[in-house]
């Protein structure tokens, strides 16, 4: 199967772990991302005033660009775009909603860009979880060959796949897809209510310790509830979440470090990939003691 | 054009008597043909005051034509320096367009104005103080990351340049797209002019291309061969000869030489 693919700058950057190992466990799906070509930024953030229509230039250009792929035959008669980033996704389907429902704006928008064709507004923005959901936990289970034999994972989602509802992968009080992924890869699910917590964001930028006192919050409540690692899939939160483990232990001397891996990681590792694909360089707590502990890494390569 | 004669002369010129030779040979458009022999005129407007001018002008010689003598603005009369940057309405349409002055030929209504300075952040860097990084481009240049893709930077090149898709590669850090798409820049500055989010994208181009000139281009094979073949001395004798050669002699070998095909 082949389907639009958006990365995002941050996932050819500071998270090239995050895309490596989608794509790696993408195709042993048997599902090819094919990247969007000429994409641009998503737009980062969904502008909420009214009248701002110039800050979704960028989320809608990069919709026509699927309408290209399906011109260009890069895909077939495909209209979804699959994203990996959280914040990407939110973005890109937000402003999706919108133009779909403001006929007005989407015109606007189309006459602005009058060098490229226009958005008929017939995109489907997934997240690559979505995707997984509609292949079946099943089909992960039978390609899992390294089971992570009850290590204890906690998902955690933040704000962008889950609000505002309209936009949420799941339900946004209660959701379980990174919790039927975990549990599909053989891991034991620790389930705690900060997994909706937001991490701050991009306070982090601003105010470190803002952030890394939201991080310390979400990190011991899973850490208490027994988790030992960390599930998620938006580079900002990843950064929150391991990065700031720093601040966390400058604070907080009793504080015990806990690994934080995108969700394709885990996947990667419990589909015994080549660790090639695993990128941990670019994590911030090295994941590998943990792993190597549980055996689930160093063992013979596979393919 | 310049004749044969002018350009193939064995005189030691310096740079200041070239770029007055080039003016000259331009100005003959405006200058050696008369007024009463001028089929077609057109009027245009400099700075909002109207002129009459030969059709056949370019923005630059027409405004020669009228008077005005450049003392900044311009530079190879080529469209190669990007010194002469012009932006223009035309009358009745909503569309402010840029050109290059050398390269762009009046047209009936056009309002035109100069923009001989483009007053733009230009920070120093040393590039062996930089890692490969696309942290070094947003840090120099902050505002990068304001990109909203509007592409009015792309519309504003005159060297029809997708600028916007490199401002997008370096946001991602593909150095690689970052050079190749903005090789061609002449670093005229109406993207910047014109763009909403104040980003420097020609400056941000030309550091882009530095770092990956430094640190990601192959070293091209055939240079590092040649270049050692000249500290050999390889070519010293035939240099020598050459040297003693007659203009005659040379142009001769110039013109009889065998080249390289396309
Ligand atoms: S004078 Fe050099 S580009 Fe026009």
């Amino acid at each position: 199967m082949k389907v639009s693919y958006y990365p995002g700058c941050t996932l050819k950057t500071k998270a090239r772990n995050f895309e490596t190992s989608a794509l790696a466990v993408a195709e042993k799906l048997g599902i090819e991302l094919i990247e969007l070509s000429r994409w641009n930024c998503c737009g980062t953030v969904f502008s909420l005033t009214d009248d701002d229509l110039i800050h979704h230039v960028a989320p809608i250009r990069n919709l026509i660009r699927v309408q290209e792929m399906n011109k260009n035959g890069l895909v077939e008669n495909d209209h979804r775009l699959v994203t990996l980033c959280s914040m990407c996704y939110n973005t890109l389907k937000r402003a999706n909603i919108r133009v779909k429902e403001k006929p007005d704006d989407l015109k606007k928008i189309n006459d602005f860009m009058y060098l490229e064709e226009d958005y008929k507004g017939n995109v489907e923005v997934i997240h690559f979880l979505e995707l997984i959901k509609d292949i079946g936990f099943e089909k992960i289970k039978e390609n899992v060959t390294n089971p992570f034999k009850g290590l204890k994972i906690a998902p955690y989602y933040g704000c962008m796949l889950l609000r505002p509802k309209e936009v949420g992968i799941d339900d946004p009080e209660e959701p379980v897809i990174q919790e039927e992924l975990i549990f599909a890869l053989g891991a034991e699910v620790i389930d705690n209510p900060y997994k909706k917590v937001c991490c701050g964001s991009y306070q982090t930028i601003r105010d470190k310790q803002v952030v890394s006192n939201l991080a310390y919050d979400i990190l011991t409540h899973a850490q208490n509830a027994g988790a030992e690692a960390i599930s998620l899939s938006c580079p900002l939160c990843a950064f929150n979440l391991d990065s700031r483990q720093k601040e966390i232990k400058e604070k907080h001397s009793d504080f015990t470090r806990i690994p934080v891996f995108y969700f394709t990681q885990l996947m990667a590792i419990g589909f015994g990939l080549n660790e090639d694909y695993y990128g941990f360089d670019l994590n911030y707590v090295n994941p590998e003691p943990l792993l190597k502990e549980k055996n689930l890494i160093g063992r013979n390569n596979a393919k | 054009m310049p004749n044969k004669e002018e350009t193939s002369s064995d005189k030691k010129l310096d740079s200041k008597e070239i770029m007055d030779r080039i003016a000259e040979a331009s100005r003959q458009v405006v200058s050696g043909v008369e007024d009463e022999e001028v089929e077609n005129w057109v009027t245009i407007y400099i700075m909002g005051r109207a002129y009459e001018v030969p059709a056949d002008l370019t923005i630059l010689t027409a405004m020669e034509y009228a008077g005005y003598k450049f003392v900044r603005g311009v530079g190879c009369r080529q469209g190669f320096c990007g010194a002469c940057s012009t932006v223009y309405r035309k009358k009745g349409e909503y569309k402010l367009q840029t050109g290059m002055a050398c390269q762009t030929r009046v047209e009936d209504e056009m309002y035109l104005v100069q923009i001989p300075f483009v007053p733009a952040e230009k920070p120093s860097y040393d590039l062996t103080e930089h890692e490969y990084d696309v942290n070094v481009l947003f840090e120099y240049y902050p505002e990068l990351a304001r990109c909203v893709s509007c592409n009015t930077c792309t519309k504003a090149c005159p060297q029809d340049l997708e600028v916007m898709d490199y401002v997008q590669a370096a946001i991602k850090g593909d150095f690689k797209g970052l050079a190749e798409e903005s090789f061609d820049c002449i670093q005229c500055g109406l993207c910047a002019i014109r763009c909403p989010s104040e980003i420097v994208q020609y400056n941000i181009a030309q550091l882009g291309r530095r770092l990956y000139g430094r640190y990601d281009s192959p070293e091209p094979e055939h240079l590092k061969k040649r270049l050692e073949e000249i500290e050999e001395g390889k070519f010293d004798k035939e240099m020598k000869e050459i040297t003693k050669l007659s203009r005659e002699e040379l142009e001769r070998m110039y013109a009889e030489r065998k080249r390289e095909e396309d």
